[in-house]
């Protein structure tokens, strides 16, 4: 993906000045829908600046880790807190989720989506638009993009926040595998470039090496497996040390009942 | 604006479908007007094929694709003028459309028609910019707030149930017999549409997208203006368009509540001295009226 870097360093030096992420830190997290225990007694701690993938079957919790992270739902027990940089009092930044869906507004130009919630931040979301490689269409309506210009957009909107703390719910999870594979690498030069935290749902063991230092497997409402991926970016899908990497994950995924 | 396209859109399809169907009899047509069609099945194949061809666009058939609506309300008026005249109908039951016309022109002439339907429209407006707006922002609020909805929502379910009209002795015995007596049926009668179109709308608007929108933070008014809203408009625009059809029927019936004038009382008046004419100018300004207001809601 080609990045034109001139557009973008306005917002890169908006980020780097609260150059590094928020913390995460959940202690003996439990959730539950009425019966059903959803989370259960989750310690897990995430450091600035980290990026951590984590997977599982469907259905075993990870979406819901992620939405109470968000602040969208309310933890029944434990505690969870979100530790904001030291530095980061000019910036909003704050926490900023991606859906699976890209769910932007279609009444709105694809510009007035990246700035929602912005105030007079035109300017800073055409900066965001550029960054993802979409300053051209910034005056079209969303209905008219692609699946994959829509997530993009839509990153956008995550970035032009400054977020310290980046949640991806499965957004890459309705593309192709060549526009996957394309949006990987550029959440990647971003994660890198900007140097938030972020936490990435996936049910794509492929996408969670590619991205993530560190992978979750969350199996029955807990955390089953931690594994660290110490393969050197950019990471390629073909090396040995990925696959065997990638082996290990599945049979973790696979193997864990 | 959303539901207007798509309003749009249908009728287009719709067209195409007419014009798919008026091609198909087309065909059949031409195939059986062909006595010895059944010699080669090569030859029969062709007319058919013909009116496929004249499916595509034609600048020059656009004014009369314009006119096509009116051609069946054209007939029947040729029709009637026919009857009337050859005597099948008298004119104590309908009389001629010349006749209509004549007596639409001498009202207009005279200046009494535009006083009545100065007085109508404005009825009108009146009473559906009270109940529309009222019905707009109960809605808004029911909608939005579920404290609201359990306060007042059950009430107004109970009242929506009488018709408007049954209220008619009630209100005379209110509000008399002037003007407030008619814009309150109108308001009471135009407000349910809207107010159930703008309630339903606010309550079916995509929860992921309200979702997203909070944690952007976006809140109160402007996650109203920028996504509640617009996200329930189309369904507000239901709402507006069928009260607007529905406030010239409870016009109609309001203005024949001792009014001193409008097109009802016209009408009525008309009715007492057996001018049947006069009494189908009024009618049919309604439908045209009716009409009218239909296109400038799209």
């Amino acid at each position: 993906m080609l990045i034109t870097h001139e557009e973008t360093r306005q917002l890169d030096a908006a980020a780097n000045a609260g150059r590094q992420g928020a913390g995460v830190h959940i202690h003996r997290l439990s959730k539950h829908y009425g019966e059903r225990t959803v989370l259960d007694d989750i310690d897990l701690h995430i450091a600035p600046g980290e990026a951590v993938a984590v997977i599982g079957r469907s259905g075993c919790g990870k979406s819901t880790l992620l939405r109470l992270i968000a602040g969208l739902e309310q933890l029944d027990d434990g505690g969870l807190d979100v530790e904001a940089a030291a530095d980061a009092g000019k910036n909003e930044g704050g926490t900023r989720l991606m859906f699976q869906e890209a769910r932007l507004l279609p009444w709105k130009s694809v510009l007035d989506n990246v700035a929602l919630g912005l105030k007079d931040g035109a300017g800073r979301a055409r900066a965001a638009l550029a960054t993802v490689g979409l300053a051209e269409r910034a005056d079209e309506w969303p209905s008219v993009l692609s699946g994959g210009q829509r997530q993009r957009v839509a990153l956008a909107r995550a970035l032009v926040h400054a977020p310290q703390l980046l949640l991806l719910d499965e957004p890459l999870g309705a593309l192709d595998a060549l526009t996957r594979i394309e949006m990987q690498r550029l959440i990647e030069t971003l994660w890198l470039r900007q140097g938030f935290t972020a936490v990435l749902v996936t049910h794509d063991v492929q996408e969670a090496l590619a991205l993530a230092d560190r992978v979750l497997v969350i199996d029955g409402g807990r955390i089953a497996h931690d594994v660290a991926v110490d393969l050197p970016r950019p990471r390629e899908r073909g090396s040995a040390g990925f696959a065997a990497l990638e082996r290990q994950l599945l049979d973790c995924v696979l193997g864990a009942h | 604006m959303t539901a207007a396209k798509a309003l749009d859109a249908a009728a287009a399809g719709a067209s195409d479908h007419g014009r798919d169907a008026a091609a198909r009899t087309a065909g059949v047509r031409s195939d059986a007007a062909r006595p010895t069609a059944g010699r080669t099945a090569a030859r029969a194949g062709k007319p058919a094929r013909k009116p496929v061809r004249a499916q595509l666009p034609h600048p020059g058939r656009l004014p009369l694709a314009a006119l096509a609506p009116w051609a069946l309300p054209a007939a029947l008026v040729a029709f009637w003028q026919i009857a009337a005249h050859a005597g099948w109908l008298s004119s104590r039951i309908l009389p001629e459309p010349w006749q209509v016309l004549t007596a639409f022109w001498s009202l207009a002439e005279s200046g009494e028609l535009w006083g009545h339907l100065r007085t109508s429209l404005w009825r009108a407006a009146l009473g559906f910019g009270i109940g529309a707006g009222l019905g707009l922002l109960l809605g808004l609020l029911n909608g939005s707030s579920r404290r609201a909805e359990t306060l007042l929502d059950t009430t107004l379910q109970m009242v929506r149930n009488i018709p408007a009209l049954a209220l008619i002795p009630l209100v005379i015995l209110w509000f008399g017999i002037d003007e407030t007596a008619k814009l309150f049926l109108l308001a009471v009668g135009v407000f349910f549409p809207v107010y159930l179109n703008t309630f339903h709308g606010i309550r079916s608007a995509d929860q992921g997208l309200i979702e997203m929108a909070r944690s952007y933070g976006l809140s109160g008014w402007a996650l109203h203006r920028d996504v509640i809203l617009p996200a329930a408009l189309p369904a507000i625009l239901v709402g507006v368009r069928f009260s607007l059809g529905l406030v010239w029927v409870l016009l109609i019936v309001a203005e024949t509540i001792s009014a001193q004038s409008g097109i009802g009382y016209m009408t009525m008046n008309a009715r007492e001295f057996l001018q049947t004419d006069v009494v189908l100018v009024g009618i049919l300004l309604y439908a045209l009226l009716g009409k009218l207001a239909d296109p400038a809601y799209r």
